[in-house]
């Protein structure tokens, strides 16, 4: 049949125009965007390639900053425990040296006391030896008469001695 | 599960929808049987009662008409009077050298007329029928050496500006800034082209060698697909059946054989002249000579496959509307009407199917022009 027949005209329209759009297609066509979608995979894969390398170095550094951040707590740790240990010794030793301070001082009053004791203990003997001495010398220079009348006279002399030391 | 479910839900969805189109195609139809069909019926009977008298409807130049080539390119019939775009002829007769003028002056020929010798033979004639033929001085009918711009030939030019139009404005922005990012329209040619070059031309041809290539295939690829989309829609200036022509497949198959033996290396040729079998097959050429054959049966086949797959999806439309027309003029405007809402359902159907058959066509001939291409460029295997 007829239909099963190629016809040469349209044959030749045929290869004329798909010769002209495949030869303007394949300089001006096809290359350009193949050539634009290979550029464009290369540039992915390589951003790719480049976030990929600085994930990593990002990833050293936050080890190293984990490490620092270690090194800094172990130094923070350390200087707080000396701070520690220092502040005990020189509460220690302030404690020590205010004991000694205390002792000291208790020593002091304690030695004055005694000093003051003695002194007052002495005048006391110089007042009993005064008062002796003057009552002696009251007795001796009366006439002692009676035992009775002596006592009472010691008696009232002692009194008269005791008003005295109480003014 | 749920998955599962959404899944019958959408197919039941599609199912509905498929069901819907044709329903409202009918609804659309049986509106107006009584308007439209009596008129129509008018005009064939008022086309056919000319010619010969009580003849029926004439399926086969209907159909053939509709799928073959014409001189010009006809959009459709208003009181009788065709409305067409006229192309022109280019003719040469081997006693009035060429000759070129507008096919108005040999399609509205009446029969016995001619133009300048020249007429277009009838669909029913024996000799050439439907193409344009002279009558010469010894008042033989010959048919001179026609490379008139017929009607596929419209189609083919349509298709080819359509490519450069929807292909090179996407190159030019590609080559200002390859880098940019790639705009909506871009995308859509980045991904067709992408659909070809990784689906089709990389796995048939190795290595780096596909990008000699890719050009041609592309080229032929889209050519084909968007012909074949083209020939589906049914109104000017699309509609030409390009692909469903044997003259333009024969031209892709010639160049994709082109294409595989010219290029092809070393190790194809040896393979064909030379293969290795046992020395009687070949000293005597039993081999090449099955070999050279295969190399021409295959473009063959490329050609043949392409043509009849989309002649015959033409002719299937063709047949199921001319169907109501045959049926119609046989038992009256009511019957025919009603084989229109059958043939309408079915219509739909298969140009749905069309479009299927329009995508895997032209995959299958790049498919295949890869794979050939692909085999002559293949190197020796280390043993």
């Amino acid at each position: 049949m007829d239909l099963f027949l190629p016809e040469s005209g349209l044959i030749i329209w045929m290869l004329i125009a798909f010769l002209i759009v495949f030869v303007i297609l394949a300089k001006v066509g096809w290359p350009m965007i193949m050539n634009a979608v290979d550029k464009r995979n290369q540039h992915i894969i390589d951003s790719l390639k480049a976030a990929q390398e600085a994930n990593e170095a990002l990833a050293g550094v936050e080890e190293k900053r984990k490490e620092v951040m270690a090194e800094t707590q172990a130094e923070q740790i350390r200087i707080m425990k000396e701070s520690q240990e220092l502040k005990n010794q020189i509460m220690e030793e302030a404690k020590a040296q205010a004991r000694a301070e205390a002792e000291k001082i208790v020593a002091d009053a304690r030695l004055r006391i005694e000093k003051e004791q003695a002194e007052a203990m002495s005048q006391v003997k110089n007042e009993v030896v005064a008062l002796s001495v003057s009552i002696a010398e009251k007795l001796l220079q009366r006439e002692l008469g009676d035992k009775k009348s002596q006592s009472d006279y010691i008696d009232q002399l002692l009194k008269n001695n005791n008003q005295h030391i109480e003014a | 599960m749920n998955n599962v479910f959404k899944h019958i839900r959408h197919i039941l969805a599609a199912v509905l929808l498929m069901f819907m189109v044709p329903a409202m195609a009918q609804d659309s139809i049986s509106e107006m049987p009584e308007a439209a069909e009596p008129a129509l019926a008018e005009t064939i009977a008022e086309k056919e009662a000319p010619a010969e008298e009580g003849e029926k409807f004439d399926a086969k130049s209907f159909i053939f008409g509709h799928t073959g080539d014409s001189y010009c390119f006809h959009i459709t019939e208003i009181k009788g009077k065709p409305v067409c775009v006229w192309l022109p002829v280019i003719v040469k007769s081997k006693e009035q050298g060429w000759c070129v003028f507008s096919s108005k002056h040999v399609c509205e020929l009446k029969d016995g007329e001619t133009y300048n010798n020249f007429f277009i033979e009838p669909m029913t004639s024996d000799f050439k029928p439907g193409k344009l033929v002279e009558i010469n001085s010894a008042g033989e009918v010959v048919r001179p050496f026609d490379i008139s711009f017929t009607k596929n030939a419209f189609g083919i030019f349509l298709v080819c500006i359509f490519l450069l139009a929807f292909f090179l404005p996407a190159a030019a922005k590609y080559k200002k800034d390859p880098m940019a990012p790639p705009t909506r329209y871009q995308g859509m040619v980045e991904w067709l082209t992408y659909m070809v070059l990784d689906g089709i031309v990389k796995p048939s041809i190795h290595g780096d060698k596909y990008k000699k290539f890719a050009p041609y295939l592309l080229t032929v690829f889209f050519f084909i697909f968007f012909s074949n989309i083209f020939g589906l829609i049914p109104f000017f200036p699309f509609s030409a059946n390009v692909t469903g022509n044997l003259s333009i497949t024969v031209v892709l198959a010639l160049l994709t054989y082109f294409f595989v033996n010219v290029f092809g290396n070393k190790h194809y040729w040896k393979d064909i002249l030379w293969p290795d079998v046992p020395i009687f097959l070949k000293a005597f050429p039993l081999m090449p000579i099955i070999e050279l054959i295969s190399t021409i049966t295959k473009p063959f086949a490329l050609m043949v496959r392409l043509f009849a797959n989309i002649l015959a999806g033409h002719i299937i439309i063709m047949v199921l509307m001319g169907l109501i027309f045959i049926l119609g003029g046989m038992y009256g405007t009511g019957v025919g009407a009603g084989v229109s809402i059958i043939s309408i359902f079915m219509s739909v159907f298969m140009t749905a199917l069309e479009l299927l058959v329009a995508y895997i066509q032209a995959y299958v001939f790049t498919m295949l022009s890869s794979l050939f291409i692909g085999l002559a460029q293949e190197e020796p295997k280390e043993a």
